[in-house]
């Protein structure tokens, strides 16, 4: 499965929902925020909403900023 | 007396709001922060560094229970884009507060007041509380509100410039016709100029550069908190009025 995460492809990536994802890159899903292919994803879809070949995410979270 | 400032029922504890970009450290940013008073700290969101997670992240500094966090949408120069950041932002916070920045050029950093009118239209609709970032101009203030804002943040001056309030009279006007807070946002440079801020009736002052690039960030904190709260309390004791001659101090009666 070859997946774009916030810009860099991927081919490793083997989860199968966003929840599944966040574990597999050791992200704690409290403080970010999940698009794929330029939906947000609801921290309570996370266990459902399907990962799929070619998808596009972007995970996010707060930075310093004025 | 209470003199609590309150957007849509969200009470603040204090009338100086702060940024946290440009500190040199989280530690720096932190003790800047405590020292300001401030209860609200702005936010920008970005991707997370997914391949090295041992990064530390601003919010392990921040209590999350003394702090509430005020995302933007800073480097957003679209509707469209701005919109998106907004939508993350509360996904990846706990409430509904935005910050919301349409920027127009990157010299200036003034906003694109077209696109932020419908940016905040949308949002307002979608259940944000929205501040917009706007210019001093009192109509573009007017109509914010119309279409949503719960607050409007009128520029001082350009971002990061320091230059103070540039157009008193403008943001008087602001003031005096407004039916939301009226936070300045952007430009002030040091303590006097939040002072006028607030002593032209403004309801509090968000700032970032002015305590961050200072030589002492801590000590310029302080500054700015006294800053604020001697300026609310000259605006809520009516100055005298200004006029040209003098008015003597000391009585005649008694004079030798």
């Amino acid at each position: 499965m070859t997946l774009t995460i916030n810009g860099k492809v991927s081919d490793s990536i083997r989860a199968a929902t966003v929840q599944e994802l966040l574990d597999e890159l050791k992200i704690a899903p409290v403080r970010v925020a999940v698009e794929v292919n330029l939906t947000v994803v609801r921290k309570a879809e996370y266990g459902t909403f399907p990962i799929r070949d070619g998808d596009v995410i972007e995970i996010v979270n707060f930075v310093a900023g004025g | 007396m209470e003199d609590k400032l309150v957007i849509r029922g969200i009470e603040f504890r204090s009338r100086l709001w702060v940024g946290t970009g440009k500190y040199k450290d989280f530690d720096e940013t932190k003790r800047a922060i405590e020292a300001s008073g401030a209860d609200v700290v702005t936010v920008a969101v970005r991707r997370t560094n997914i391949t090295d997670r041992k990064t530390e992240n601003l919010l392990d500094y921040l209590d999350p229970g003394k702090y509430k966090i005020l995302p933007n949408t800073a480097g957003c120069y679209t509707v469209e884009d701005a919109l998106r950041y907004s939508r993350l932002a509360r996904e990846a916070g706990v409430s509904d507060l935005i910050k919301l920045e349409v920027i127009g050029d990157d010299k200036t950093l003034f906003p694109d007041v077209i696109g932020l009118l419908k940016a905040t239209e949308i949002l307002a609709k979608e259940g944000f509380i929205v501040l917009p970032y706007t210019n001093d101009d009192p109509i573009m203030a007017k109509r914010l509100v119309d279409a949503g804002a719960s607050a409007v943040m009128p520029l001082a001056a350009p971002i990061g410039s320091g230059l103070g309030i540039r157009n008193p009279y403008n943001m008087k006007i602001i003031i005096e016709q407004a039916t939301v807070p009226i936070i300045v946002d952007a430009g002030v440079g040091t303590a006097s100029d939040v002072a006028i801020a607030m002593e032209l009736g403004c309801d509090a002052v968000l700032l970032n550069t002015a305590i961050a690039g200072a030589k002492d960030p801590i000590a310029m904190a302080e500054a700015m908190k006294h800053g604020v709260i001697a300026g609310r309390l000259a605006y809520k004791a009516g100055r005298i009025p200004k006029k040209l001659y003098a008015t003597a101090s000391s009585p005649f009666d008694g004079m030798l």
